[in-house]
This record gives structure tokens, C-alpha cells and sequence, in this order.
């Protein structure tokens, strides 16, 4: 079929006929055209297209600069959310072979994790997905083009193949949708040639070894937590704060857990260069901060995690006036993801202040193609929204971190309930649940709204989910506390929060 | 207290002699004389007592609390807690977290791990560990109420006349104590067929989580959720078994999920044996396991058939521990035919000084938090001049079958006897967990549903997922029913990616098959 679609294009493709139809008719091919095909984009695309509505995508993934390139689907899809809680579902089950035997299992430790049957596995499951988003552009009749897609004019876009050839997009709306690649940090010398990002880390075909992950982003952490899992050496170096953005007191708990479960970090430190040994290792030098010193070690692979970019240049968005922050290079959007275009729109990781996550990213892109072409008015509401870090032990939250809760209502104001529990599998499995941990931040006057959940243990995610419901609809502490709990779940813990942080009280959980 | 303080001497006196304790007059105030023992005595150290209990204690109430289990007819017995810590829910979940290693076991392999090839289980390690973890709590619950100082008497608490009970410890020494007040929590305890050898030689729950011997081949009588539960962790330990079932599975749920769950075991290799009923237990040899011969007569017919097993389980229901603690000296009612109390919305029962809460509730849920949740709120309205009552609607509960099953709410049958067939909306969607795909297996089991009252801006009437860590998604969800959470709600909410949660919020009327990168396709 893609071939049947690249014939058609050959005759309508040619640059100047496209250009003298629209000069001509006054018309645009296209209704809609969205660049970018990740998980903003192709649901934009397609919500479009059920309304009938005559919609082309420009997707194309620059290779990274070890040469790391994929398919449809866009970040979440090839480097991002799949591949990434595929390998931290690998990391999980060591600690599920190691809870094995005290359940029962018969099973002769150590055991041995063979990356490649991993990746492969992983890699192969990715390109089903590629392909599943294929067939669906093409089920719904939006038209896929595999091409790097530039501005020519506020209603062109000049979409360029890998090998050169140039085709030429004309559409009524415009819906840029590129997200960001991961950045590397230039001034460091042999960064960009000897380090990978986590665009490359998810297609390795042999196992990383040793591994320095440089970044305290979530990416990072995650990163390094299954590399850890799964057996293998890793250290992460962090300038500053874990996590910035997120709860501090359980970003603190997450990377103490992560010490605990073996991997290594080396505090405000930062590189200052890597160099290719001829052992083929890396040796990277670094500076600690807190003693002033300068130290190094060797390690196979350097991965940076230290923040992504989106890539705003080579669309040509200066041309056609699309206003971008000049600090991020992210794209300003109003309440209805428009550009300062008009009929150019921006949704996803590329926009400026939203947060970076897929299904906000989904949920814009279908909302704006309802407002489009669908009469509707709905507005994407980015308050509120759940989210899961994919640590060994994972951390989930809604709403407002304590500190911004205090800074918002001053700490008077707020009333936090909080819990040390320890999950029952934990028990037989003589696991440490130290940082098993939850609190729920709330305003403390009148009705007692909560404005903001945190999790951190098993499964957070399928724990936030419902909750991150019950707050978006406003939900209170005492209504919270007439749900009743399900026994036996880590989630019944937060319908029987009951110990403030003020009173001092030991807020660990004992028995039923 | 106070006036107990006036009355101590003159009552204790009373109740020496043995005398009935009249009401008193002083100072223009008619008078109960409580110089009782206590101010609250509770029969039955469950969830739902010591919770009870040592709410009370809080309030600095003088509360007795007392325990005993009388032996299964196989002669097992055990210690402080109730059903839910020693052969309910904590085992149980404990057990079919051995058999979900089991599945990851077999899963790492395809995650790249590499271990011997055969991986066998131990039925004694298991055991051992989790009778251990109950000891340890056995000896919390102790310990916790040594230290609210709630005194507590492992003995048999029977009522013997008003204000009074009888206890009698195991080697048969009686005493009796008087309370103001009085909660029973006794629960319940597995039934019994009533046909020749199920004394003898057949199980219940009641035996099975500390059974010193691996059950082997096992035939599992019931479909109640404690049966289905117990058969699908048996069979993801290796074990080759067999479910018998009268009529329909789990009873009460929302059967088209039954169906599915059903349908997943029998995938997985637990046999159905369907309208059916045993009718005579044999033993063929004796042994740690034995053999026994099972003999089951058709429910539609004369067809009769036989098999042999190791050991036969009973799930076919539990039933209240009511008649034989001395209500009838006292006049609580119980409902003749089950059994079961009937209480009003404050777990009053007819006799106003007595209370009850937890599984012998007519008409009430029977689970641990419900229990808890009513004992708590009961107490804080008896001593503490609460107001809140214990709201049994919207319930949350999970089924720990081999696919977990969370549900609140109504199930669909009830919801559309309710509310009309024309004003019940049903979302649903397939979905295959993301950590299922690399193992590929169980494509498209999984599966969200979520019922909505047309006529009340589709608010979410009924919610029912079955998949992975069921529990941990439904419970956020039952907390948004509460908050009375309508579809167009669910909708605006963002999903967490990747999660199986999020395809709660993604359900369709059309249904359809949601994988774990969000797309919709291969339909039904």
C-alpha cells in the first residue's frame, strides 16, 4: 500500500502543479495538515479525519547522532513511554525472581538478563506498533507522508524525503505537533561523540555495561533504575535536585530507594568531558562540587538525560511568523493551542508550559480537531493531570506538590496527610518498604479539597488513576474517607490517610 | 461514667448475689446501673471487633474483647484476627501472588532472563512463609490491644441472661462478664454439603492456607468468589484442578464479567465440571494428600458421574456464627433461614444495648473494611457523640482471581433492572496490558466497563474492570463514584500512559480493542 501511495504521489507531488493548483483555485489540498506523527499529531489526524475531513501527515525521524532512527508513532511510541516500561517491566520481574523463592519457587539464583533478547523483544513489539499506526492512517483515510516537513508559506509546507525529493503540502490548518529530542550538553568535549540519549539507549542491539546516566530528569532516573534492574553496573550524576518540578520529599524518597536497590549516584557533580580509552571505554572526567575536586572513571556507555529541545529551527517558523519562547525554542500557544498564526495550531511537547506527556498531547490534539471541524468548544484543561515515574519503585501524583501547595496557599493554609505502608507482597518477600510512602495534600479550611496526591510503591499508576478522577471532579478529604478501602491493596492505604504531617504523628501503617 | 462511679460498690454488690439489676432512682434521674464489668464487650476478634475495640479504647472505655475459634472438623485452628488475616484475604492474596510469580516466572524469560529450565513449586516453603507473616500479625493485633488496653480472653463468649456473657476458655473454664453495651462480630464460617464423608475427608478454607501438605490434584466445590479464587491460584501453582459448579459463577456480580473470568480460568487450564453436585466423598487411600472418590449427581438430570482427587475443597458459601452464642437468652433476632442479623443504619439490633457489625449483617457487605468502617463509626457515635453512619453503597471490592476482577457500584444486570434498559449506558473496551504484549499473551482479555444512569447526566453507576492489579484501579475509581463522577467527567480526565487505568477512562460505547499505546483497532 505504501508503495501504491507513493506512485499517486509522484504525479500529484510535483512541487510547481501542486502550487499552480492552489494559485488557481484559491483552495488548499488539504483541510488539515498536522506535522509531527507521535502520539499529539496522529490523534489530532485522526479525529480530524472523522469528520470527514481531508487530513495529510508529515512525519520523519532525524537520526540521532549515533544514527538511532524509527518508525511511526513519535517519541512515547519508539523512545519514550513503550520501550521505556517494557525494560522497567524486565527490571521489575529480577525483584519478582528474587520474591519467587520465598513464595515457593524453586528457582536457582543467580539468574543471568541477556540484553539483546530483551531489546529484541522489545524493538519487535515497537515496530508492530508502527505499524499499527500505519494501518490506522490509512483505515481512516489520512493521507501519510514519510518527509521532513518545512514552511514555505503560512498555508505551505515543503515536505522533503529522505532521499531528497521534494513534495509540497498546502492545507487550511496546520498543526504542528514535532515534540522534542533529547538534548546533549555541547560544552562538554566528546559528549555528542562518544555519549548516547535515551533516543538510542531503547535500540541498543548489545547491553550498555557499565552505564553513567548523566541528569536528574525523570528520564534519568528511570533510566537508570531498570539499567540497575537488570543487573547491570549504573550511576547516575546529578548537578542539582532529582526531579525538579515534582515533590521534593518524594523525589528524595525515590532516588533513596534507588540507592538502596544498587544504584549508584554521584551528587552535585557534573562532566566536564569524555574520552574514548583504547580499551574502547569511556572515561569521563567530572567535577564535584561540594568537595571541590575533580575525579574520573571509566564506564561503557554515557547516557545523557539532561533535558530535551524541541527542534523549532528547521521548520522554518520565523517565515511564516509562528512566535516561539527564544529561551526554549518551544512554540507560545493560547487556551486553544493556536500559534500566533491563527490557522496554525501546536500541540504537545513543543508548545511552551504544558506539560511534556503523551496523553495530554492526545487528548489536545483529538480537542482541537473537534474544535475545528466538530462545532465544539472544549478547551484542553491542563490542570490536574496524573502522571507516573517509572522508577524501581514507581511514584505517581496529581495535583500540587507540597511545596507549590504552600507556596500557593501558604503552609497555615494547607493540611497534609501522609502514610508510611508496607505492601503485603512485601511481606513474605522480605522486601524493604521504606519508602513506601503516600500523602495527600489538602486545602485545611472548610470543605478540605484536595489539591494534590502523591504515591510512591507498586503499580502508582494504576493507583493514581481513579483518584486524579475523583480530584479533577473536586473531590474532598471527607469524602475520600467514606470511600471505603479494598483489602488488600497499597491503594486502600489513601482512603485511610488519617495522620497530619503538623501533629507529629508516626505515620507508619501497622496491620489491617 | 460518672454515674458508674456512684453505682460501683451498690451493683457489684448486685451482681455477686447474682441479682437482676433494676433501674435505679437518684437525684430525680432514672439510672441504668452500669457498675457493669465493662463498657463494651465484643464477641469475636475479627477486622470488624478489633476495630471496634480499640475505638472504644480510645474514648477510654473499659473494653473486653473475646476470641476463640472453634477447630474446622479437620481440626485446624488459629489465633487473633478474624477470618480476613487467618484464612481469608491475607492468605488468599499471599497465594495468588505466588501463583502471579508463577506467570512472571514464566514472562522473564521472554524479558531475557535466563534460569534453569524447570522451575518447580513448594508447596511447604510457600506455606510456611505465609503462616509465619500471620503469626507475626496474630501477635500484633496482641499487641496492640495490650497496648489501647482493650483485655482480651481467648474464650468462647456466649450471652446467658441481659447485660451478660458466659466465656469459656479451651479447657472448658467459664466466667461471666457484664456490659453496658455489647457488639457481636462472630462472622462467619465455611459450610458444609451435608452428604456422606464432607466432615471427614473434604477442606475448606478454613484449612487450606495451612495445610502441611501440598493438595495436589484438587477438586474445588463452589463458584463463589472465595472457590474461584482458591482454584486459580491452586492451578498457577502447578496444580491440576477442577472446579464443580451448581449453577452460575460469582453469584451477585456482574455476571458477563463472571463469564469472562470463568472462560480465562478454563483457558488456563482449570477444568469446569457445570451443574453439578457431589453427592458422596469417599476415601480411597489415606495420606498426606490421600485419595478420594468424589461421586456428583446432575442438577438437570439423573447423570451421575465419579472422579478422583486428592483433596476436595468446599467453597459453597459460609454461614453466620449466630446460633450458638446464646442470642435466644437475650432476644436478639436473627433472621431463621441465614442466619443473620438484621440491624439498622446504626448496627443497632433489636435489643438496643446490642450492636452488630461485619459478615453476620443481614443484607450488608461481607468485607474487612466494610467491618472495620462500621465498628469504627459505630463506636465514634457511641462515645465520641459522632453523627456519621457507615455507608454501604458504592462499595469498592476485588476478586483475586488469576485475571483480577475490581468492581463498585452496580453490576449491569442490576442497573438495568433499576434503572430500564433504555436508560442504562455502557461503555466498554478490550485491552491488553503493555506487559502482556512482550510475553505475548492473553491478547485482548483484559476489559473495562463502566454503566452510567442516562436519566442523571450518565453518572457512573457501576464500574468493573478485569486485568492486572484489578484492586489498585479500582479503588481511585471508587473514590470518584463517591464523588458522584459522571461520564462526561471520565472523559476530561487525562489518562496515565502507560497504565491499564487509563483505558478506564477510554471506554466506548462501541467497545473495541484497546492496546497499550493508546490504539484503537483489530475490532471484535
Amino acid at each position: 500500500m505504501a508503495a501504491l501511495w507513493q506512485r499517486r504521489e509522484r504525479v500529484l507531488g510535483v512541487a510547481g502543479l501542486c502550487r499552480t493548483a492552489r494559485g488557481l483555485s484559491g483552495k488548499n489540498e488539504y483541510d488539515l495538515l498536522v506535522i509531527g506523527g507521535g502520539s499529539g499529531g496522529l490523534a489530532c489526524a485522526k479525529e480530524a479525519a472523522r469528520f470527514g475531513r481531508k487530513v495529510a501527515v508529515l512525519d520523519y525521524v532525524e537520526p540521532s547522532p549515533q544514527g538511532t532512527k524509527w518508525g511511526l508513532g513519535g517519541t512515547c511510541v519508539n523512545v519514550g513511554c513503550i520501550p521505556k516500561k517494557l525494560m522497567h517491566q524486565a527490571a521489575l520481574l529480577r525483584s519478582a525472581l528474587k520474591d519467587a523463592q520465598h513464595y515457593g519457587w524453586n528457582i536457582a539464583q543467580p539468574v543471568h538478563h541477556t540484553w539483546s533478547v530483551m531489546a529484541q523483544a522489545v524493538q519487535n513489539y515497537v515496530k508492530s506498533l508502527n505499524w499499527g499506526h500505519r494501518v490506522q492512517l490509512q483505515d481512516k483515510k489520512v493521507k501519510y507522508f514519510n518527509m521532513k516537513g518545512r514552511f514555505s508559506d503560512p498555508y505551505t509546507v515543503r515536505g522533503l524525503t529522505k532521499a531528497g525529493k521534494e513534495t509540497i503540502v498546502t492545507a487550511e490548518n496546520i498543526v504542528i505537533a514535532t515534540g522534542g529530542r533529547p538534548k546533549y550538553p555541547t560544552q562538554v568535549a566528546g559528549a555528542l561523540e562518544y555519549g548516547i540519549t535515551s533516543d538510542d539507549l531503547f535500540w541498543l542491539k548489545e547491553s550498555p555495561g557499565k552505564t553513567l546516566v548523566v541528569g536528574a530528569s525523570y528520564v534519568s532516573l528511570e533510566c537508570a533504575g531498570f539499567l540497575t534492574g537488570i543487573g547491570l553496573d549504573t550511576t547516575v550524576m546529578m548537578r542539582s535536585i532529582p526531579l525538579r518540578g515534582f515533590d521534593q520529599q518524594m523525589a528524595s524518597l525515590v532516588t533513596e530507594h534507588m540507592e538502596s536497590y544498587g544504584t549508584k549516584f554521584l551528587k552535585r557533580c557534573f562532566p566536564t568531558k569524555v574520552e574514548k580509552l583504547e580499551s574502547n571505554r569511556l572515561q569521563v572526567t567530572w567535577k564535584n562540587t561540594d568537595l571541590g575536586t575533580e575525579e574520573t572513571d571509566s564506564f561503557d556507555t554515557v547516557m545523557w538525560a539532561v533535558g530535551r529541545a524541541p527542534d523549532t529551527e528547521t521548520l522554518n517558523l520565523k517565515t511564516v511568523g509562528v512566535k516561539t519562547n527564544s529561551e526554549t525554542g518551544k512554540i507560545i500557544v493560547d487556551a486553544s493551542e493556536a500559534t500566533s498564526v491563527p490557522h496554525i495550531y501546536a500541540v504537545g511537547d513543543i508548545t511552551e508550559g504544558r506539560p511534556e506527556l503523551t496523553p495530554t498531547a492526545i487528548a489536545a490534539g483529538k480537542l482541537l480537531a473537534q474544535r475545528l471541524f466538530g462545532q465544539s468548544s472544549e478547551l484542553m484543561d491542563y490542570d490536574n493531570v496524573p502522571t507516573t515515574v517509572f522508577t524501581p519503585l514507581e511514584y505517581g501524583c496529581v495535583g500540587l506538590s507540597e511545596e507549590a501547595a504552600v507556596q500557593c496557599y501558604g503552609s497555615d493554609n494547607i493540611e497534609v496527610y501522609h502514610a508510611y505502608y508496607k505492601p503485603l507482597e512485601f511481606t513474605v518477600a522480605e522486601r524493604d518498604a521504606t519508602q513506601c510512602y503516600m500523602k495527600m495534600v489538602c486545602l485545611r479550611e472548610r470543605d478540605q479539597r484536595i489539591l494534590g496526591l502523591h504515591f510512591i510503591g507498586p503499580n502508582a499508576g494504576e493507583v493514581i488513576q481513579g483518584f486524579a478522577l475523583g480530584i479533577k471532579c473536586g473531590a474532598t478529604y471527607p469524602q475520600l474517607m467514606k470511600t471505603i478501602g479494598i483489602h488488600p491493596t497499597c491503594a486502600e492505604e489513601i482512603t485511610k490517610l488519617h495522620i497530619t504531617k503538623r501533629s507529629g504523628l508516626d505515620a507508619t501503617v501497622t496491620g489491617c | 461514667t460518672s454515674c458508674s462511679l456512684i453505682l460501683l460498690v451498690f451493683s457489684v454488690q448486685a451482681h455477686k448475689e447474682g441479682k437482676p439489676q433494676k433501674l435505679l432512682e437518684m437525684n430525680g434521674y432514672t439510672l441504668v446501673p452500669h457498675s457493669y464489668d465493662y463498657d463494651l464487650i465484643v464477641i469475636g476478634g475479627g477486622s470488624g471487633g478489633l476495630a471496634a475495640a480499640k475505638e472504644a479504647a480510645k474514648y477510654e472505655k473499659k473494653v473486653l474483647v473475646l476470641d476463640f475459634v472453634p477447630p474446622t472438623p479437620l481440626g485446624n485452628s488459629w489465633g487473633l484476627g478474624g477470618t480476613c488475616v487467618n484464612v481469608g484475604c491475607i492468605p488468599k492474596k499471599l497465594m495468588h501472588q505466588a501463583a502471579l510469580l508463577g506467570q512472571a516466572l514464566q514472562d522473564s524469560r521472554k524479558f531475557g532472563w535466563q534460569f534453569t529450565e524447570e522451575v518447580k513449586h513448594n508447596w511447604m516453603t510457600m506455606t510456611e512463609s505465609v503462616q509465619n507473616y500471620i503469626g507475626s500479625l496474630n501477635w500484633g493485633y496482641r499487641v496492640a490491644l495490650r497496648e489501647k488496653k482493650v483485655t482480651y480472653e481467648n474464650a468462647y463468649g456466649e450471652f446467658v441472661g441481659p447485660h451478660t456473657v458466659k466465656a469459656t476458655n479451651k479447657r472448658g473454664v467459664e466466667k461471666l462478664y457484664t456490659a453496658e453495651r455489647f457488639l457481636i462480630a462472630t462472622g462467619e464460617r465455611p459450610r458444609y454439603l451435608g452428604i456422606p464423608g464432607d466432615k471427614e475427608y473434604c477442606i475448606s478454607s478454613d484449612d487450606l492456607f495451612s495445610l502441611p501438605y501440598c493438595p495436589g490434584k484438587t477438586l474445588v466445590v463452589g463458584a463463589s468468589y472465595v472457590a474461584l479464587e482458591c482454584a486459580g491460584f491452586l492451578a498457577g501453582l502447578g496444580l491440576d484442578v477442577t472446579v464443580m459448579v451448581r449453577s452460575i459463577l460469582l453469584r451477585g456480580f456482574d455476571q458477563d464479567i463472571a463469564n469472562k473470568i470463568g472462560a480465562y480460568m478454563e483457558e488456563h487450564g482449570i477444568n469446569f465440571i457445570r451443574e453439578f453436585v457431589p453427592i458422596k466423598v469417599e476415601q480411597v487411600e489415606e495420606g498426606t494428600p490421600g485419595r478420594l472418590k468424589v461421586t456428583a449427581k446432575s442438577t438437570k438430570g439423573t447423570q451421575i458421574i465419579e472422579g478422583e482427587y486428592n483433596t476436595v475443597l468446599l467453597a459453597i458459601g459460609r454461614d453466620a456464627c449466630t446460633r450458638k452464642i446464646g442470642l435466644d437468652k437475650v432476644g436478639v433476632k436473627i433472621n431463621e433461614k441465614t442466619g443473620k442479623i438484621p440491624v439498622n443504619d446504626e448496627e443497632q439490633t433489636n435489643v438496643p444495648y446490642i450492636y452488630a457489625v461485619g459478615d453476620i449483617l443481614q443484607d450488608k457487605l461481607e468485607l474487612t473494611p466494610v467491618a472495620i468502617r462500621a465498628g469504627r463509626l459505630l463506636v465514634q457515635r457511641l462515645y465520641a457523640g459522632a453523627t456519621s453512619k457507615c455507608d454501604y453503597v458504592n462499595v469498592p471490592t476485588t476478586v483475586f482471581t488469576p485475571l483480577e476482577y475490581g468492581a463498585c457500584g452496580y453490576s449491569e444486570e442490576t442497573a438495568v433492572e433499576k434503572f430500564g434498559e433504555e436508560n442504562v449506558e455502557v461503555y466498554h473496551s478490550h485491552f491488553w496490558p503493555l506487559e502482556w504484549t512482550v510475553p505475548s499473551r492473553d491478547n485482548n482479555k483484559c476489559y473495562a466497563k463502566i454503566i452510567c444512569n442516562i436519566q442523571d447526566n450518565e453518572r457512573v453507576i457501576g464500574f468493573h474492570v478485569l486485568g492486572p492489579n484489578a484492586g489498585e484501579v479500582t479503588q481511585g475509581f471508587a473514590a470518584a463514584i463517591k464523588c458522584g463522577i459522571t461520564k462526561e467527567q471520565l472523559d476530561s480526565t487525562i489518562g496515565i500512559h502507560p497504565v491499564c487505568a487509563e483505558v478506564c477512562i477510554h471506554t466506548s460505547r462501541e467497545g473495541g480493542i484497546v492496546n497499550s499505546s493508546g490504539i484503537l483497532a483489530y475490532a471484535v
